[in-house]
C-alpha cells in the first residue's frame, strides 16, 4: 500500500509491506516551509496504526534546515511511541552534517521543558509574610526619606527643583482641569436631579442647593478630586520613575551624588500637594453649577435664590476642612505614586504592576484616610 | 557555492558578480523633519554576504538600518527585499518582507516577563502549525545552536549581556529568515564575549548560509565578519566607500577612509 503527499517544494511516499514495515521516502527540500506539513501529515497517517520498522530514505532529498531535522525528530518519536525502529537511509554528506549539527542524534531523548513548580503553601504564606514585612519596611523608610526631603526643602528652599515643580503642577492641576470640571458639573447635576426628585415631594426643593454644596465641599469633591488626580498622576508618577529604574537612570543620579528621593518625588509631592486643593476648588464650583442648572431648569428655583441658601450652608470651616483633606489625600497620592515607582525592578511588566498598584493604592488610602477623617470630625470637630 | 567566488578578481574595490541581489536600496533618501540623514543612496546586498553598514556616530547607520526593517518608511527612493518593494508600504508587502527577516536589536529586546525558551517559542507557535512537542524541540535546537540549552528556562533579567544578544539571535532566527539585521551586536560586550559573538555569526553563515546586514563600528568585528562593507559619511549623507574592509584600509583613495580604518583621529587629516 502506498500513500503520497505533494507538499510545497516536498514530496514524501510511504510505502507499507504488510508486515508491519514501513519506508519513508521524502524528495525535494524539507525545511521551514513544508516541515509542519509534513510533521502533521504524518502524526495523521501513525494514528491508530501499529508498525515494526520505519526506514526513512533521504537519497531524494535536496535541502534540510533545521526545520526539516525536526521532522525527522518528530518521526523518530512517532515510531518510538508505538515501539518500533527507526532508521535512516541514503545520507548524504551534507545532510549527515546538517544532522549532527542540529544533534539529531540526542534531541528526541530530552523531556519537555520543566514546568516551574509552583512552591508549598507553607512556603507560600512564609514568602508572603515575608513580603508583607519587607514592604512595610520599605514603606517606612520611604516615608522616612520624603520626610527629610521635605525638611530639608523647608530648610534650604532653593534645593527644591522649581522648573520640575512647575511642571508637575500644570500636569498634575492645569491638564487636570476640564475633565475635573466637566465630571464634577456632570456629578453636581445628577445629584441635584436625584435629590429633587425626592425632595420636591416635601415643597424643600431649595434644600437642593445646600445638600450638593455641602457634599461637594466636605466629601466628595475631595474624594472624586484624588481619585481622578490617583488615576492621572499617581500612575503617571509610577511609571516614569518606575522607567528611570529599568533604564538604570535612577541609579545615575545616585551616583552623581544626588538624593533620589528629594530629586525625583519631592517635587512631584509638592507640586501636587500644592495644586490638587486648588482643583478640589474648582472641583466644589462646578458641581454648584451643575446644582444650579438642575435647580434654574427644573425646579423653578431662581439663580439668586440658589446661590444665597449655597452661601447660607456653606461655612469656612467646611469649605477649607475639604481643601485640608484635599492636601492630604494629595499628598498620599503622589508619595504612593512615587513609592510604586521605586519599588520598579526588572523589566517593562514590572512598570505596569507599578503602575496599576500606585492607583489602586492610591484610591485604597484616598477612602482609608477619608474615613479616619470622618472619625475625627465626629468625635474632635 | 563558497562566498568567496561571488567576487571577480580584478583587484581594486572588488564589486560582487553573479547573483541577484537580496536586498536592493535605491536613490534611498532618510529625513528627520527637514534634516536630510542619507541623501540619495543606493547599494546592494547579494544572498549569503556578511554586509557590514559602517560609519562615526551619527552618519545615519541606525537610521538606514530602520529603513531596511520597514520600521521608517523612506522620504523617497526603493527599498526592495527579496522582490518585495516596502518603500510602498501596503500591509502584504510589509508582512511578506517580515516573514524573511530577522532583528537583533542592540539591547536584544527579549520580553522581561517570558523565559528564553518562550522567548524564541512565541514567533514559531504565532507563525507555524508545529504541534506543541515540536516546539519544544525546535526551541530547543535554536537555544543549542547559540549555546543556551542550558538556559531554557531563565528569564532575561537572569542572563549576562552576551548571552541576552545570543539568545536575541536565537529568536530572530526562530523562523529561519533569509536575511538576519544585527543592530549594534558588539556594543556594551567584553572583547571576549564579543568575539565569540562574531565567531556564532560568521558560523551561521557559513551553515545556514543566512545573509547577514550588520550596523557597527567595532572595527575588530568589522575585520573578522565582514565579506562586505559599506561606509557612511556624515557631511556627504552618503556612501564614502564600498568594498572589502581589509582593502578598504590599505588601498582606499579617501583618506578619511583609511584613517576610519586605522583608527586614527581624524583631525591629522585636516592638518
Amino acid at each position: 500500500m502506498k500513500t503520497t503527499e505533494d507538499l510545497q517544494s516536498c514530496r514524501y511516499e510511504l510505502s507499507e509491506n504488510g508486515e508491519g514495515e514501513i519506508t519513508l521516502q521524502i524528495q525535494g527540500q524539507l525545511d521551514v516551509s513544508n516541515s509542519a506539513a509534513v510533521i502533521n501529515g504524518l502524526n495523521k497517517w501513525f494514528r491508530d496504526r501499529r508498525l515494526g520498522a520505519l526506514t526513512v530514505d533521504l537519497e531524494a532529498l535536496t535541502h534540510l534546515d533545521d526545520f526539516g531535522v525536526l521532522a525527522l525528530v518528530q518521526t523518530r518519536r512517532l515510531v518510538a511511541e508505538r515501539e518500533g525502529t527507526f532508521h535512516l537511509k541514503n545520507v548524504s554528506d551534507n545532510v549527515s552534517e546538517m544532522l549532527s549539527f542540529f544533534h539529531f542524534d540526542s534531541l528526541a531523548r530530552k523531556p519537555p521543558f520543566a514546568k516551574r513548580r509552583r512552591p508549598g503553601m507553607l512556603i507560600r504564606l512564609g514568602d508572603g509574610t515575608i513580603r508583607v514585612a519587607s514592604e512595610f519596611r520599605s514603606l517606612t523608610a520611604f516615608i522616612g526619606a520624603v520626610c527629610l526631603g521635605l525638611l530639608h526643602v523647608c530648610r534650604h528652599p532653593r534645593s527644591l527643583r522649581t522648573d520640575d515643580t512647575f511642571l508637575y503642577m500644570q500636569k498634575t492641576g492645569v491638564d487636570a482641569l476640564p475633565i475635573i470640571a466637566l465630571i464634577s458639573f456632570l456629578i453636581g447635576l445628577t445629584m441635584a436631579f436625584m435629590s429633587a426628585v425626592q425632595l420636591e415631594q416635601f415643597g424643600a426643593n431649595i434644600y437642593v442647593a445646600s445638600l450638593v454644596s455641602l457634599m461637594m465641599a466636605r466629601e466628595l469633591g475631595p474624594i472624586m478630586t484624588a481619585i481622578i488626580v490617583a488615576g492621572r498622576s499617581g500612575s503617571a508618577f509610577a511609571a516614569e520613575i518606575g522607567t528611570m529604574k529599568v533604564s538604570e537612570e535612577v541609579d545615575a543620579l545616585f551616583t552623581m551624588g544626588f538624593d533620589t528621593v528629594r530629586f525625583l518625588a519631592v517635587p512631584k509631592i509638592v507640586a501636587s500637594v500644592l495644586v490638587v486643593p486648588l482643583l478640589t476648588l474648582f472641583s466644589d464650583l462646578f458641581a454648584i453649577l451643575g446644582g444650579l442648572v438642575v435647580g434654574v431648569f427644573m425646579l423653578d428655583l431662581t439663580a439668586n435664590g440658589y446661590m444665597d441658601q449655597t452661601i447660607k450652608t456653606l461655612s469656612v470651616f467646611d469649605v477649607f476642612w475639604g481643601l485640608f483633606k484635599s492636601g492630604v489625600f494629595a499628598f498620599l497620592v503622589a508619595w504612593i505614586g512615587c513609592f510604586r515607582g521605586f519599588q520598579v525592578e526588572g523589566g517593562a511588566a514590572s512598570v505596569g504592576e507599578a503602575t496599576t498598584s500606585a492607583v489602586v493604592s492610591g484610591i485604597f488610602l484616598i477612602i482609608l484616610f477619608d474615613a479616619i477623617f470622618s472619625v475625627i470630625l465626629r468625635y474632635w470637630g | 557555492m563558497p562566498f568567496s567566488r561571488l567576487y571577480s578578481d580584478t583587484g581594486g574595490e572588488r564589486q560582487v558578480v553573479g547573483r541577484q541581489p537580496l536586498i536592493q536600496v535605491k536613490r534611498l533618501v532618510a529625513k528627520y523633519g527637514e534634516d536630510v540623514v542619507l541623501d540619495r543612496i543606493s547599494f546592494d546586498v547579494y544572498e549569503g554576504e556578511i554586509f557590514v553598514v559602517l560609519g562615526g556616530s551619527g552618519c545615519g547607520k541606525s537610521t538606514l538600518l530602520k529603513h531596511l526593517i520597514g520600521l521608517i518608511p523612506p522620504h523617497s527612493g526603493q527599498v526592495i527585499i527579496d522582490g518585495y518593494d516596502i518603500s510602498k508600504s501596503d500591509e502584504v508587502t510589509i508582512e511578506n518582507v517580515l516573514r524573511r527577516i530577522g532583528v537583533l536589536y542592540q539591547s536584544a529586546a527579549l520580553f522581561g516577563s517570558m523565559t528564553l525558551a518562550e522567548n524564541v517559542a512565541l514567533p514559531i507557535k504565532e507563525y507555524t502549525a508545529l504541534p506543541p512537542e515540536a516546539v519544544t524541540t525546535l526551541v530547543r535546537m535554536k537555544l543549542n545552536l547559540v549555546n543556551l540549552g542550558a538556559y531554557e528556562d531563565y528569564f532575561p533579567s537572569e542572563i549576562s549581556g552576551g548571552m541576552k544578544k545570543r539568545a536575541g539571535l536565537a529568536r530572530a532566527m526562530a523562523l529561519n529568515p533569509k536575511i538576519l539585521f544585527f543592530d549594534e551586536p558588539s556594543a556594551g560586550l567584553d572583547p571576549v564575549t564579543s568575539a565569540e559573538l562574531d565567531n556564532l555569526i560568521i558560523h551561521l553563515n557559513k551553515t545556514l548560509g543566512t545573509t547577514m546586514v550588520i550596523v557597527t563600528h567595532e572595527l575588530q568585528s568589522i575585520f573578522s565578519v565582514a565579506h562586505r562593507v559599506i561606509m557612511l559619511d556624515k557631511h556627504s549623507k552618503g556612501i564614502i566607500a564600498d568594498g572589502e574592509p581589509k582593502y578598504l584600509r590599505d588601498h582606499s583613495k579617501n583618506p578619511f577612509v583609511r584613517k576610519f580604518f586605522n583608527r586614527e583621529a581624524p583631525e591629522e587629516i585636516t592638518a
